[in-house]
């Protein structure tokens, strides 16, 4: 956290000062390392060993915590009897069909209910599972027919004793995890896991709270997900969750990228986490809500947030004949994730890219899968601050050094055009905890760059010219959105403040929303994302507020204004126990005010201010009427944290320790190698390493520095950066060094079946070789912000990365990869091929390369 | 202004010593502001460098420059790549990395603040079997051919490589900057009066008047200040003296996330890090000191001192710097001395030869 997000670390350092223990568990003994009070190094990729091992004491030792297991999770609740853990079936889940490769989830449902998963696999009951489904529901729901959702309570046991309740399932699932077996699997010694272990159980409870903080090192993973529910479930456990000092905080690589995933640029999502609807399964807007919206919880007004939006986007053209203009929306016919669109655009099925703010062809696994994609476009259209890789692949990449594509034959037309930066346009940053900070555009953009606003709001308008008077129906969504913000200044700079109260939305008489409860699905209301209504409340920019911290209390509510409902710490009734008492003097968050028949606190209450905990819903009740005055997680079907997960996920109900793809070892605690539901993309140019290959031996992992930013367009074409870390660097252990007689300040070429690359070498104890069973694992660190351009320059690191994805989300698993490393400089031109290819043949893998 | 010849007529500053206010000892009247400063407590800095470059975007400082190739290099001292203060960098980074025998590597945490592990679960006997999912054979659970090595890679070539438990990696970063000292020797021996010290009792360099002498350089006792090859001038740390004028916190100081670069009134500043020592001293952190803070060393104490966790040479400090100038005042004497007693032997030896 101290490399990569120096400036949220202040509040780390400060909380240090204020007494709390530091712990950073990492491969490498970075920055953070060195200022935290122990440094846990382990294996790449062993993250689900080392949770689960956690999981598993708490459990062994009963030192969750109970009371709040209880009340707010799903321990008690039994799973149904055709589930089978991987414990029964070698390493995969009931359920997994060998021949695809997926998961089909029936098997792992309740015992007599069916949820609604809140997010993620909401289709999952979809396509070829849709008939089970209906046979499922209607067997279980007493006959509900077309009615997808059953009721959401399962058969309980509150004894926790039942052997197939969630506590049970989860004690036997991670029997195996014990602190041996940790030891053994990540290479960390009994001793430094239990001493986590007993700080992290010792700092929870009642007066106490843990907190982890994660970032891309647990996400770009083929189990990147499950990394994530793993850590769930342990602070689940432990109550940490929905209280003040605990949480599970995901530090996002960029300054917005929370800001777009929730009015997202994801390709699957609607603003607010909505689904997008699919091709084949939602022909109208009724089916689509049947499929997605569960019926009980706040997620039963999908209906309300879905109109809205639809109102926001094409007013007056949205109406309730019109089903508010629901097939105007894109659908969904596959992975449209970024890695399936290369591949496609590889393939001639995708023409043209939008790449803004990013730099592909340095920053995404598999350089050279990337810029292959971009050689066979028609059109591309780069915004940026620099002359990025991404903009000049067709003249300087290095498939054109290799004679692989020639700078004659690639047909893409390439628009390059400048864009402001961060301090030359207003709007909003939306950070890891949700909150949104108005920042002011501070000089004028020099010469032709603009603003991404600036750009798609006239982008917009000069297409809608040009389709003016045309009667074709496609081109409806377009000439019906509303498209009219207001423009100020010579350059016709569109009022980012009017996008921001269009975001927020409006009643029926244009006033602004205050909150999203007010949203109905009449098509009364509008609004452009249903978590941030509120943000413009009262006509008043919410997100602008600068109230310092002295000048208010701890939570600082006054300071910006986090979604939603202007709550700062999600979920926040679990702050108080079942009768809405807080935990402990200590931890006092929200709790019940009897006398005033309200919940009140620090923070904004997440839960309806006036259910009083005593409250159980009457037979039949929906939306969030059916949830409990204890039901906390308000957005989830059942009102409870799922320890386990019986829909949703793509890869498992409970998260289970895989292989990475490429890997040294054999998997020790399953006879599954990897995750058996991730995606691969089979290509001559994404061959993989095998795993336990001599030809490639070591583990690689990449990472970023302080003093460059990602893909480097922001840091290496700028002095003062590029002076600060100058070069492309390998990191290696001087066991390593010796092993290979690498030198230090000396050069490497580092392997893999994709390519070679040549980097300094710089020998560091910070990076140790690890024992894993009866081997010694060697681990090369290599930062990835390199790349041709730009005043510190060398190979891109991501070329030496494959693409397998999570199923879940597409991620790259970009964390850990195998290669192998000799001393000195990568072969030129054409004989980087055959060297690459004769690692290849060397390690039995088929061919590979640009065919 | 000061310079040597001044000193030595004894009418302006005292050239070592303790001297509580050397504003009014170079000349400002009474009512100068406090003197500031900066206390860099490393033991909370985390290497960002986020320093030296708001310093170089706020004072327009030029980058360190290229090699002949026009490329930056790696220098190989851990993540440090300017290597020193100088002309071009008014705020530098030092990166320690080092092994230590384990338990002793501190980075002034508390090293003591993590539960002591006496093996087993803490509250359940180790020896109690597992309920439910029973002890668990590893090598049971292993794929047929997966229990042995699985490769000379892995295996070290060079026979096998055992992990190092024995050692702690310690990784110690400090931010280091002009002292902006007591006794300054750079100014002192400035003969244009291009560097003086300013109301806020720092000392700064004119460019419009610095003739690219280099007096300055070897007076520094700390190899601070330094002449840039592309303009000639001497250049070092203002503390940001344009910005002090404006009421604002030096740029540095700023940009400091952790707030291991701490600016103030230097009095204030000497409070807080006496407090902060005695807190690492209380947490068990005995290597922590200050450095530069002792008003009674051989420059008069800094205007910039540090919370080191070691010696000051492991961070490239002088262990015990002093004023350049410290004997000049007993050197001029001396060589007065001499001269008026070669002098006294010239006129003896005429008044002798007239005999």
């Amino acid at each position: 956290m101290a490399e990569a997000h120096p400036v949220g670390f202040q509040w780390v350092m400060e909380a240090k000062a204020r007494g709390a223990t530091v712990i950073h568990v990492d491969p490498r003994f970075t920055r953070t390392s060195a200022v935290a009070d122990l440094h846990v190094p382990f294996r790449a990729g062993a993250d689900i060993a080392f949770l689960g091992g956690l999981i598993h004491h708490v459990l062994e030792n009963e030192l969750d915590f109970r009371e709040y297991v209880t009340t707010f999770t799903n321990a008690a609740s039994l799973v149904g009897e055709d589930f089978l853990d991987t414990e029964d079936l070698a390493g995969v889940f009931s359920g997994y069909n060998h021949e695809t490769g997926r998961y089909d989830p029936i098997s792992w449902q309740m015992d007599g209910a069916y949820a609604a998963p809140a997010a993620g696999q909401r289709d999952h009951w979809e396509s070829e599972l849709r008939e089970e489904r209906a046979r499922f529901t209607s067997d279980t729901a007493g006959g509900a027919g077309d009615q997808a959702y059953a009721p959401a309570d399962p058969e309980r046991d509150d004894t926790l004793q039942h052997p197939r309740c969630v506590y049970q399932v989860l004690k036997r699932h991670y029997a195996r995890y014990t602190p041996e077996a940790v030891s053994q699997v990540c290479g960390m010694s009994v001793e430094q896991f239990l001493t986590v272990a007993d700080a992290i159980t010792k700092n929870s409870g009642r007066e106490r709270t843990t907190a982890w903080v994660y970032s891309v090192g647990w996400t770009h993973h083929s189990v990147g997900v499950q990394y994530i529910r793993a850590a769930a479930i342990l602070q689940t456990l432990l109550g940490n969750m929905g209280r003040p000092g605990g949480g599970i905080l995901a530090l996002r690589g960029h300054a917005s990228i929370q800001g777009s995933t929730d009015v997202p640029t994801l390709y699957d999502l609607l603003p607010g986490y909505i689904p997008m609807p699919n091709a084949h399964l939602h022909s109208d807007l009724q089916s689509f809500l049947d499929a997605d919206a569960a019926k009980t919880g706040f997620w039963g007004h999908m209906d309300a947030y879905l109109i809205s939006l639809l109102k926001a986007w094409w007013g007056d053209a949205a109406t309730a004949d019109n089903d508010f203009a629901f097939d105007y929306l894109p659908r969904l016919t596959g992975n449209h994730g970024t890695y399936g669109i290369v591949r496609d655009q590889i393939d001639r099925k995708t023409f043209g890219y939008f790449v803004v703010g990013e730099n592909p062809a340095i920053g995404h696994a598999n350089g050279k899968m990337q810029r292959l994609g971009l050689a066979n476009l028609e059109w591309l259209v780069v915004r940026d601050m620099q002359m990025i890789e991404t903009a000049t692949f067709w003249r300087d990449g290095p498939e054109i050094e290799t004679g692989e594509l020639r700078t004659e034959d690639i047909g893409t037309e390439v628009f390059y055009l400048p864009c402001a930066n961060h301090t030359e346009k207003s709007g909003t940053f939306t950070n890891t905890q949700r909150l949104l900070q108005w920042r002011r555009e501070a000089v004028h953009p020099p010469g032709d760059a603009r603003s991404e606003l600036h750009f798609y709001y006239h982008l917009g308008r000069k297409i809608r010219e040009k389709l003016a008077g045309s009667t074709d129906e496609r081109d409806r969504p377009l000439l019906d959105l509303t498209w009219d913000y207001p423009t100020f200044g010579v350059h016709s700079e569109p009022d980012p403040e009017s996008v921001l109260a269009e975001i927020n939305g409006f009643d029926a008489d244009g006033n602004h929303l205050s909150s999203y409860t007010q949203m109905k699905a009449d098509g009364s209301t509008s609004g452009g994302c249903w978590i941030y209504t509120g943000v413009y409340r009262d006509g008043v920019n919410q997100a602008d507020r600068r109230k310092p911290g002295s000048e208010q209390d701890w939570v600082a509510s006054e300071w910006g204004w986090a979604w939603p409902a202007n709550r700062r710490t999600l979920y926040n009734r679990a702050s108080a126990d079942a009768d809405g008492r807080p935990w402990s003097e200590r931890k006092a968050y929200v709790w019940w005010d009897e006398e005033a028949g309200r919940w009140t606190g620090h923070d904004i209450p997440d839960f309806e201010a006036g259910k009083p905990p005593s409250y159980r819903p009457p037979e039949g009740a929906t939306h969030e009427d059916a949830l409990s005055g204890t039901d906390a997680f308000i957005m989830q079907a059942d009102g409870k944290a799922w320890l386990y997960a019986p829909t949703g996920l793509a890869d498992g109900p409970m998260p289970t320790h895989y292989e990475p793809v490429e890997s040294p070892v054999a998997n020790m605690l399953h006879a599954e190698q990897d995750n058996p539901a991730r995606e691969d993309i089979v290509r001559a140019w994404n061959r993989l390493n095998p795993s336990m290959s001599d030809t490639y031996p070591y583990v690689f992992l990449t990472y970023r520095l302080t003093e460059h930013h990602t893909a480097g367009g922001m840091s290496r074409f700028l002095p003062y950066l590029a002076e600060l870390q100058p070069e492309f660097f390998c990191e290696v252990s001087p066991a390593l060094a010796q092993e290979r007689n690498l030198e230090h300040l000396g050069w490497a070429t580092l392997i893999s079946a994709r390519t070679a690359i040549e980097a300094r070498v710089v020998v560091t104890e910070r990076m140790k070789p690890l024992r894993i069973g009866d081997n010694v694992v060697h681990q090369i660190g290599l930062p990835y912000h390199w790349g041709s351009n730009g005043l510190s320059r060398g190979d891109p690191a991501n070329d030496l990365l494959g693409v397998v994805m999570d199923p879940n989300v597409h991620i790259q698993e970009s964390k850990v990869a195998t290669c192998d490393i000799q001393p000195g400089r990568r072969p030129r031109g054409p004989a980087l091929l055959e060297f690459v290819e004769s690692y290849r043949r060397k390690a039995g893998v088929e061919p590979g390369g640009i065919t | 202004m000061t310079n040597v010849f001044e000193a030595f007529s004894g009418e302006t500053p005292s050239l070592s010593g303790l001297l509580p206010d050397p504003t009014t000892d170079a000349g400002w009247s009474g009512d100068h502001p406090k003197r500031v400063g900066f206390f860099t407590d490393t033991s909370v800095c985390i290497g960002c460098k986020a320093c030296e470059v708001a310093c170089k975007e706020w004072n327009l400082v030029p980058d360190d420059g290229t090699d002949a190739s026009d490329l930056y290099r790696l220098t190989g001292m851990s993540y440090d790549n300017t290597g020193d203060l100088g002309a071009s960098t008014w705020r530098h980074v030092a990166f320690i990395e080092d092994v230590r025998p384990h338990g002793t590597a501190t980075t002034g945490h508390m090293p003591s603040g993590l539960p002591a592990i006496t093996g087993g679960a803490p509250t359940r006997d180790a020896a109690t079997p597992p309920p439910g999912g029973g002890t668990v054979d590893l090598l049971a659970l292993l794929p047929d051919g997966a229990s042995g090595a699985t490769g000379g890679g892995i295996v070290g070539a060079h026979g096998q490589q055992t992990p190092d438990d024995e050692r702690d990696v310690r990784w110690l970063m400090a931010s280091d900057v002009c002292k902006h000292c007591t006794h300054a020797g750079c100014l002192d021996n400035c003969p244009t009066g291009a560097l003086f010290r300013t109301e806020f009792g720092t000392v700064v360099v004119q460019d419009d008047i610095c003739n690219g002498c280099g007096y300055c350089v070897p007076s520094c006792p700390y190899g601070v200040i330094d002449v840039r090859e592309s303009d000639g001038g001497a250049h070092k740390c203002t503390l940001c003296y344009d910005r002090l004028g404006e009421g604002l916190e030096p740029a540095c100081a700023k940009a400091c996330p952790t707030n291991s670069i701490q600016f103030g009134d230097l009095d204030e500043l000497q409070a807080a890090a006496d407090a902060r020592l005695a807190e690492l001293h209380g947490r068990g952190v005995e290597e922590a000191r200050l450095y530069g803070r002792d008003p009674d060393d051989g420059v008069g104490g800094d205007g910039a001192f540090f919370l080191l966790l070691d010696e000051p040479e492991v961070y490239g400090l002088p262990p015990d710097p002093i004023v350049t100038t410290r004997d000049l005042p007993e050197m001029w004497r001396n060589a007065a001395l001499t001269a008026v007693g070669l002098g006294a032997a010239v006129v003896a030896a005429f008044w002798r030869g007239r005999k």
